[in-house]
């Protein structure tokens, strides 16, 4: 493979204020395909990035612990499972080897393989702009992150297998129904400005999402987000960018990025699941610190990022309730429609059909070259054996 | 330049039609790294293309404000992308004449067309790699994938000879060594090519047919479709920056 690509960044121009507000997206260098060349750590970000970094320092330091024999193997039932409690509770990391209580992994393989398969799946509604993007350099900037979802995916599906579970049997669940991925990628892309929407609120929202994964108890995902981390926060700092030169465009241009908000907007609230009230998952999972944080404790946290870098594009967000409340320190919002939500994790948005149906055919067109590649690695094989 | 340009500019264009549709996660990401390459190829050699004609052209103005008779590009990238065995030999046949092509232009006595060339020559050497390597899986797997490979090389050799035609660049950069006459890369391509099909137990195909008129911007009926869609956002807004 190539060395990564780097594509040119967009240099950030214009207001302090807008470069404050700035400091909450990418400063990074150098981690992935979309990373741009000229960007400056920036000294002292409290930003999100800042919490990956801890994270990954974290995680280094967890591992030159020495954790007093590898427990595996040798212990009986229960002291195994104190084993277990000891390690999560002490914030180390279980790999591989360990063992691990049956709902934990599987717990974690349900999420692990949606997370995956929302990025594969993530890759059709960007992708359907590529050979329409408007400039060279966005088209560029548009293929490498399409490009870095599909690494997403590969990392992800690589720490699921750890758990003992195969790709190929994730694929056949995705495509089953059985497995679901993240609802926000049902909806279409209808125009150019959705590139910058996706970029913006949705890689935005999925950062928020996954930060706190960075510190995770199982650490192959762990390590694996604190990977994707870094290349999602360039992919929103990149959509906020279009938006921003779409702002200030011409009329068409900046009523398109307008749309573009609106439609996104909620389906990105939507994005951190139902309300804590009615969320079934969470507290095993807080207890297993596989998660950190509610779901409405992380859409708040979205909110209070996202207002400020709307006053910084200038554009709208569709929520006349919106505003700052100065005591809590937080902005005040509308609830999504959750109703809506649960129609389209149920089979009913808009694309659910066609994204599946993309997928499948994919897979079913590709299924002569994989048997090819398999049949060629047999003879290679049997070759070299009978050398 | 502008064909060499507008061969990176289309393939990238062709190539990028694979995104979440290849036969696996890791080729999707491959086609796309392949694309990043042409395309990125494709943008330098326009942008000094813009420079030297003068005219304050940029790389957008000639990609998505030229017509498609203004298009030099062979007319092998144009092509549909067919099966994953049609893209495959495309990818071997173009990445290896590019690759012959670039590493024959480091000694340009043109600069910065020398940079570029240099550049370019470790990236294609990765593409004619990549192609390569699926050549002798598809080729040497099962009878259903060489049968396909087989189907591949009798559609598109014949768009390969436009490669090497000689006529359309001027005598004076030939002979002030900017550029390279393409007639002088048939002989390593096709001992390159050779070399991978009769490897992956393909057979090369006869000479017989060969189309031409890409270089001259006479392109195949399929080239319209392909740059009403590349170029019809940039032209609804004229004069926009985006
Ligand atoms: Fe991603
Ligand atoms: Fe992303």
């Amino acid at each position: 493979m190539a060395a990564a690509h780097r594509v040119a960044a967009i240099a950030v121009s214009g207001s302090p204020g807008r470069r404050d507000v700035l400091q909450n997206l990418a400063a990074v260098t150098g981690c992935c395909n979309t990373g741009g060349m000229e960007r400056q750590e920036v000294p002292g970000a409290s930003g999100l990035l800042s919490e990956v970094a801890a994270a990954e320092a974290e995680l280094r330091a967890a591992a030159d612990r020495d954790r007093g024999g590898d427990g595996a193997g040798v212990a009986a039932g229960d002291e195994l499972a104190a084993y277990f409690d000891e390690v999560v509770g002490a914030d180390q990391k279980i790999e591989p080897r360990d063992w691990m209580p049956e709902a934990y992994r599987k717990g974690l393989v349900r999420q692990i393989a949606q997370h995956a398969h929302s990025e594969i799946i993530g890759m059709q509604p960007e992708g359907n702009w590529l050979s329409r993007a408007p400039s060279l350099a966005r088209k560029a900037i548009l293929l490498a992150k399409v490009q870095d979802e599909a690494g997403h995916g590969l990392y992800l599906y690589a720490a699921a297998e750890t758990l003992g579970v195969s790709r190929a049997e994730l694929f056949d669940k995705l495509l089953s129904g059985r497995q679901k991925y993240s609802s926000i990628f049902n909806y279409p892309t209808l125009t150019w400005a959705d590139v910058g929407a996706i970029g913006w609120l949705v890689d935005g929202a999925a950062i928020v999402n996954q930060v706190p994964l960075c510190r995770c108890s199982y650490g192959p995902y762990a390590r694996a987000m604190i990977r994707i981390c870094k290349e999602e926060s360039f992919h929103q700092r990149q959509g906020f960018d279009l938006l921003y030169t779409l702002a200030r465009g011409t009329d068409e241009q900046r009523a398109m990025a307008q749309d573009a908000v609106d439609r996104w907007w909620y389906p990105s609230l939507a994005m951190f699941g139902p309300p804590d009230a009615e969320s079934t998952h969470s507290t095993q999972s807080m207890a297993w610190k596989i998660k950190r944080f509610s779901n409405d404790e992380l859409r708040q946290k979205f909110v209070d990022m996202t207002a400020q870098q709307a006053e910084v594009l200038g554009l709208n967000l569709p929520d006349e309730a919106l505003g700052y409340d100065q005591p809590s320190g937080h902005w005040r919002y509308t609830q999504p429609d959750f109703g809506e939500l649960m129609r389209v994790i149920s089979g009913d948005g808009p694309c659910n059909r066609q994204r599946i149906e993309h997928r499948r055919r994919a897979h079913d067109d590709g299924a002569w070259v994989r048997d090819s590649a398999a049949a060629y690695a047999a003879k290679q094989r049997t070759r070299k054996a009978a050398a | 330049m502008l064909a060499l340009a507008d061969d990176g500019l289309i393939a990238a264009q062709r190539l990028a039609e694979w995104t979440s549709r290849a036969p696996e996660l890791e080729e999707d990401v491959a086609l796309a790294n392949i694309a990043l390459d042409t395309l990125g190829q494709a943008r330098l050699l326009l942008s000094y293309a813009g420079e030297l004609e003068g005219a304050g052209r940029d790389e957008d103005d000639l990609a998505y404000l030229r017509d498609e008779q203004d298009f030099r590009n062979c007319q092998l990238v144009e092509l549909d992308n067919g099966d994953f065995a049609v893209t495959i030999v495309k990818l071997l046949c173009f990445a290896t004449y590019q690759h012959e092509l670039y590493s024959a232009l480091r000694r340009s006595t043109d600069e910065r067309l020398a940079a570029i060339a240099a550049k370019a020559v470790t990236e294609t050497e990765y593409h004619v790699d990549h192609a390569r390597l699926w050549t002798l899986r598809l080729g040497d797997g099962t009878p259903e994938a060489h049968q396909r490979m087989t189907a591949a090389l009798g559609r598109i050799w014949p768009y390969t000879h436009e490669l090497f035609e000689t006529g359309w660049i001027e005598p004076e950069l030939l002979a002030e060594g900017v550029a390279v006459d393409p007639a002088t890369l048939r002989e390593p391509w096709l001992s390159t090519v050779d070399k991978v099909l009769v490897e992956a137990t393909l057979a090369v195909p006869d000479d017989d047919w060969a189309p031409t008129g890409g270089r001259h911007g006479v392109h195949t009926e399929v080239m319209g479709y392909l740059l009403a869609e590349m170029q019809y956002l940039h032209r609804a807004h004229p004069g926009a920056t985006w």
